[in-house]
């Protein structure tokens, strides 16, 4: 009964962050066009010597549109294609990332918004909506042709409903699942073709701002892509009086220092993007570029130098950073473009992320197999629980009684477990665990599981590529370094408020896991033909004999008699003498 | 069908077959054998294909150039491995990290049952490091492995060294889409093994290792790389793996089909291809390789670090780079290039490689006999054993019908007594084996202590002792069955029903081998099956006791030493052929422990019992 209580307040500590959403929202600026527009770049050197650029748009948009009979038919910033699913599906908040490539936590630390490999989409759906399946079979397949990308996948065999790792970031308070939708496709990929369609959906399109960066011969000419949509309801201004919407965009991609550097270590906006920044987009309230420059000057140089500087608390770390106000013309100087160069001095080493996490398939063979869950607590004295979300398909055949959960070659029993074991064909396994994990440690998750043989018409068209196992999540409230500040301000930049923080000691976040690929026993196809000859062989010469052996009725033959003693007989039988034999 | 139903035509050819049966089974035998050594014929053999289209028509462009850089990296690497008297970790560690790869070290340790001679080591403890390459934009699903030991002495620096260049130089690639792994083992397999099983998590061989700290997803292929001089004259391709297991084909194809580009001499089983195979000289030739391939994989052992992988369902293959007088010398660079050549067209790959066949022989590169061709050799040999089986199945049924006149009371259970004795010598040359399986390696200690003798020399005379020791059984059994029963029509009666047991046994243990190694079944069915075809109590004993026990398991062993040594050109006298013998026997019985390699338990647990089982025919009566 305790341990069901302290899971009970753990949850609630994790997730039931409504009130600090409301917190952030102090940063929309009241007096303000009340549908508004800012875009933000954050560039930041990592230690490994890559370098991390994430784009953020924000649209706000002044309506309410789930309201019982009001019509929306004005779009002003917002892209009316977003708008009309909303109010269509009755979403309440919608979350899609297409991501190429996995994020190196030992190497890059943390992002600032995380995405899994492939495409993740999450929905909340309004409380209104009764037919939930119906409405997200049609989202996907709306948003798989919005962002030209395979969501049409999406059905029930690989979407969930987590009971707790998935909350809403945005206003209002819904916690009842059934109105949450969960899905990722591992082995989507993502190019150009899912580049443009976003960019269509900013404002100013990618004629001016920072969106003339967004070049797809560079951003995918990178160690790390990820594009992302986040759509949920905010509060309009400081009292909440009135609600919004929020549309953020949000693009992160790393570039890799040494393979497009050829060995110079140096950097511009010029290298990075083939492109300088000129101007803001003109419907901006706000436009800023953001350096890190927290390990300056030791790590590396950068020019031109601006005195305009700003500190943030992101993700339990105190930054500096340098800004470039692209709204003053000044930033752009004498040749009215700005180019920010940036000269490595050091060499970095491997970070150690407070939390981080990695997943693997052990064993071998094709009958059998067991998934081990790695999860690191780097923090020298401080305990946290993390939330665990793994979601796998049914064609891997769990074996919840093998689930084993060790720290430090000890049992860690979950606090709080959710298991929904899987329906062949029908829906995936959806295991949650709340695990304590003690400082300084590692936690190993690890389950059993069996691979199932698939009918033949359900492989792939490449089966021995193998299967793909969507990432498994780890949610975590981890303790800060710095006291966070909660009173946010105006100038807080856009990357560090994505998330609502409502406690001043930990800050929260999500690591995704690597995909897995699992190779199931998979039929020569090349022999259907051969097996059908072979089978119809074996049927028509086996079966037949057979069922003529079965069937008949045997007999002893008796010998026939020569022709001369059946004669003798004739002439016996009319004479009435014994016959011959 | 009208055969089952039709008992006159039944009895026909039932007649037939027994009638018939001697020559048939000559005829078979020796078309079996024609047929195997037709294999090496090269109108008979089909040309080798690249199956798989993602590794097929497009060719890439090789611009590997740092093979100079990796001579001298390889100078720098041999003064750091003499100074640390072994693996330099540290120096590894660090020249794969100022090369951009994420770097991780796992040690290992590993007690031999009992000391290697050959290797000199019993206790062995170890580090391997191995650096992973991340690939651009993608999610650690799939990996591919470099690996290169690293040998004690002056061998296989420049392999390393040539790892570390490719490393260098695969970093500032943009194309990859796999991992890829970049592991120097050290103490050879013992280290791919423990890597291997640090990787996969598991632990069938009782390694002791550290887990590992990075990993890459799924592994789908391996290559691996001994190298031990600056320039080479030819480039061997090394196949065969733990239980005789191949790589995918298509792995020895692109191996071919780069060399045939770059222009590099390359070879298997050490030997060229000739051209001229309508001559006699030239089908010797093919017949060797061919043999030599047979025999190598008839022993089950891992002939390179690539052997390992196999069992994880990795397709590899390990490259062996020759020095020898000849002329024509290649460098390090087109070495270079010839590897990133085979690394891109891997890295293209879709799918695992599954394209091409699993189980092939070769007699040269560009030839290959697949199972469909290979197997009807076996497969003349095995049926011998049948219709052995057949005859004596109707001999079995012909008497007991008609003598009931006058084995009045035993006629009517002859069966039950029947299967008691002939379960007597059954067990009992099981239990031998078990017995020579067992003891070898438990009794050692006390051996030394008893013998002047070495562990290793102990273990192997044991094995040899207990071997000999099951020759003295019959006798044991004999007395059995004499208390049993006394009747000379009973005896016959059971020797048969032994001897039938004993055919089905021996053909359903060939058959088993054959399917999964095919070398070593068609080896052993070449040696056993004429004599457990023939063998019968009415027979000379000595001459047969002598004939059986030339071609018993072990002495296929000791032929196979010879024959092999004959075709690596490289013979033997006869003590030396001894010599080897015995470290054959060492050898085995350590893949077993230090690997899983099947070939001793399957010698010692079952052909070996089962050939004791004819042995006790010989001496039934």
């Amino acid at each position: 009964c305790e341990i069901k209580q302290l899971s009970d307040c753990l949850i609630r500590l994790l997730l039931d962050r409504r009130d600090g959403t409301r917190t952030s929202e102090a940063l929309t600026p009241a007096a303000a066009a009340r549908d508004e527009f800012q875009e933000e770049l954050v560039i930041r050197p990592l230690h490994s010597g890559d370098i991390y650029a994430s784009f953020q748009f924000r649209t706000l948009w002044d309506t309410d549109f789930l309201q019982e009979g009001q019509k929306v038919s004005h779009y002003r910033l917002f892209p009316k294609s977003l708008g009309q699913v909303l109010s269509k599906f009755s979403v309440r908040e919608l979350h899609i990332s297409f991501t190429q490539g996995f994020w190196r936590t030992m190497q890059w630390g943390q992002p600032f918004i995380p995405s899994p490999p492939g495409a993740e989409l999450w929905v909340w759906f309004h409380d209104t909506v009764s037919d939930v399946d119906g409405n997200w079979k049609e989202l996907t397949n709306v948003l798989s042709g919005i962002f030209c990308a395979s969501l049409n996948f999406i059905d029930l065999t690989n979407t969930v409903q987590p009971s707790a790792s998935f909350k809403p970031l945005g206003l209002g308070n819904a916690t009842d699942h059934r109105f949450l939708r969960y899905a990722t496709l591992p082995r989507e990929i993502v190019c150009t073709e899912n580049l443009t369609p976003w960019k269509k959906l900013l404002p100013c399109g990618s004629k001016a701002g920072l969106a003339v960066l967004l070049k797809s011969e560079k951003l995918f000419h990178s160690s790390f892509h990820s594009q992302a949509v986040h759509i949920r309801p905010v509060c309009q201004d400081e009292q909440c009086t009135s609600k919004a919407w929020e549309l953020r965009q949000t693009l992160n991609v790393v570039f890799d220092l040494y393979t497009a550097g050829q060995g110079k270590k140096e950097w511009s906006l010029f290298k990075m993007f083939s492109r300088t920044l000129t101007e803001a987009c003109p419907l901006a309230t706000s436009s800023k570029v953001y350096v890190d420059i927290t390990d300056n000057p030791e790590l590396f140089e950068l020019s031109p130098a601006t005195p305009l500087l700003s500190q943030a608390v992101v993700l339990g770390d105190r930054r500096t950073y340098s800004v470039f106000d692209l709204t003053r013309a000044e930033t752009f100087g004498q040749l009215r473009s700005l180019n920010l160069l940036l000269r490595w001095k050091g060499d970095g080493e491997m970070l150690r992320p407070l939390l981080h996490a990695e997943r693997y398939v052990a064993g071998f063979g094709l009958q059998t197999g067991e998934i081990h869950t790695v999860i690191y607590n780097n923090h020298p004295y401080r305990a946290f629980p993390v939330l665990l979300m793994d979601s796998v398909p049914w064609y891997l055949q769990l074996y919840i009684h093998t689930l084993t959960v060790t720290s430090k070659s000890r049992d860690n029993k979950p606090s709080y477990i959710h298991y929904q074991p899987a329906k062949d064909r029908h829906r995936p396994h959806l295991l949650e665990m709340l695990i304590q994990l003690p400082p300084h440690s590692m936690t190993e998750v690890t389950v059993q599981f069996e691979r199932a043989l698939l009918k033949w018409t359900e492989y792939t068209p490449d089966p021995n590529h193998g299967f793909y196992v969507g990432s498994s999540v780890v949610s975590a409230l981890v303790p800060s370094m710095v006291a966070m500040n909660t009173n946010f301000t105006q100038d807080q930049p856009l990357f560090s408020s994505f998330v609502p923080v409502k406690e001043e000691s930990s800050y929260f976040v999500r690591v995704y896991t690597e995909p897995l690929l699992v190779n199931l026993p998979t039929p020569d196809f090349s022999m259907p033909y051969n097996v059908i000859c072979l089978t119809c062989t074996v049927v028509a010469v086996g079966y037949g004999s057979f069922y003529n052996l079965l069937t008949r009725t045997f007999q002893v033959d008796e010998p026939s008699l020569p022709l001369a003693k059946r004669l003798a007989n004739l002439i016996r039988r009319i004479r009435g003498v014994p016959l011959l034999t | 069908m009208g055969l089952l139903s039709d008992p006159s035509r039944r009895k026909v050819l039932t007649g037939l077959l027994t009638r018939l049966n001697t020559p048939i089974c000559i005829v078979c035998y020796l078309a079996g054998i024609v047929w195997f050594m037709g294999l090496a014929f090269e109108p008979f053999t089909l040309r080798t294909y690249m199956s798989e289209n993602a590794m097929g028509s497009t060719m890439v462009e090789e611009r590997f150039s740092s093979g100079e850089r990796a001579l001298s990296l390889a100078k720098e690497f041999d003064a750091h491995k003499r100074k640390a008297g072994g693996m330099p970790v540290e120096w590894l560690v660090k020249a794969m990290q100022s090369r951009g790869l994420e770097v991780f070290t796992q040690s290992f340790s590993r007690k031999l049952p009992f000391p290697d001679e050959n290797k000199e080591r019993y206790m062995v403890r170890g580090t391997n490091v191995y650096g992973i390459l991340r690939a651009p934009r993608a999610p650690r699903t799939e990996a591919l492995v470099i690996t290169a030991p690293c040998s004690p002495g002056n061998t296989n620096n420049q392999a390393v060294a040539l790892l570390l260049a490719l490393a260098q130089y695969f970093r500032n690639q943009i194309y990859w889409a796999k991992d890829i792994i970049f592991l120097v083992n050290e103490h050879d397999l013992i280290g791919t093994q423990a890597w291997l099983e640090g990787y996969h998590h598991t632990n069938i061989t009782g390694m002791e290792y550290s887990p590992l700290q990075g990993r890459a997803g799924s592994i789908q292929a391996a290559l691996s790389l001994e190298l031990s001089s600056d320039v080479i004259t030819s480039l061997d391709l090394v196949l065969e793996g733990l239980n005789g297991q191949l790589p995918n084909l298509d792995l020895a194809n692109l191996f071919y089909a780069f060399c045939q580009k770059l222009g590099v001499l390359c070879t298997i089983q050490g030997k060229l291809q000739r051209n001229d195979w309508d001559t006699a000289e030239g089908y010797t030739h093919a017949a060797q390789t061919m043999m030599l391939m047979v025999l190598k994989q008839a022993c089950g052992r891992s002939w390179g670090d690539h052997g390992l992988f196999l069992r994880y369902h990795i397709e590899a293959a390990s490259v062996r780079g020759i020095n020898s007088f000849r002329h024509y010398k290649t460098d390090a660079t087109t070495i270079g290039r010839l590897l990133e050549g085979m690394v891109r067209k891997l890295n293209n790959l879709l799918e695992r490689l599954h394209q091409s066949y699993f189980f092939y022989l070769l007699p040269s590169l560009s030839r290959f006999v697949s199972i469909g061709y290979y197997m009807p050799a076996f497969g003349l040999l095995a049926v011998i054993l049948l219709l052995r089986a057949l005859d004596l199945w109707v001999h079995l049924g012909a008497p007991a019908l008609a003598p009931s006149c006058h084995c009045f009371s035993v006629s009517l259970q002859p069966s039950s007594p029947g299967v008691l004795t002939v379960l007597t010598p059954v067990v009992i040359s099981h239990l031998t084996g078990v017995a020579l399986y067992l003891l070898p390696v438990h009794l050692q200690e006390m051996a030394v202590e008893h013998f002047p003798v070495s562990e290793t020399e102990a273990v192997v005379l044991t094995a040899i002792a207990i071997y000999t020791a099951g020759l003295a059984l019959p006798h044991n059994t004999q007395r059995y069955t004499h208390r049993l029963i006394l009747m000379q029509f009973i005896l016959r009666y059971m020797f048969t029903l032994l001897k039938l047991t004993a055919l089905l046994y021996l053909a359903v243990l060939l058959g088993c081998t054959a399917l999964i190694n095919f070398s070593l079944g068609f080896i052993l069915a070449v040696t056993l099956v004429p004599i457990t075809a023939s063998i019968t109590p009415h027979m000379p004993k000595a001459l047969y006791a002598l004939v059986m026990v030339l071609l018993s398991p072990a002495f296929t062993i000791l032929y196979c030493v010879f024959i092999y040594q004959e075709l690596i050109e490289a013979p033997v006298s006869v003590s030396e052929g001894w010599m080897l013998f015995l470290s054959v026997i060492s050898q085995g019985i350590l893949d077993h422990a230090l690997y899983g390699s099947l070939v001793y338990p399957l010698l010692a647990l079952f052909i070996y019992p089962c050939w004791l089982m004819f042995w006790n025919i010989l001496f039934w009566n």
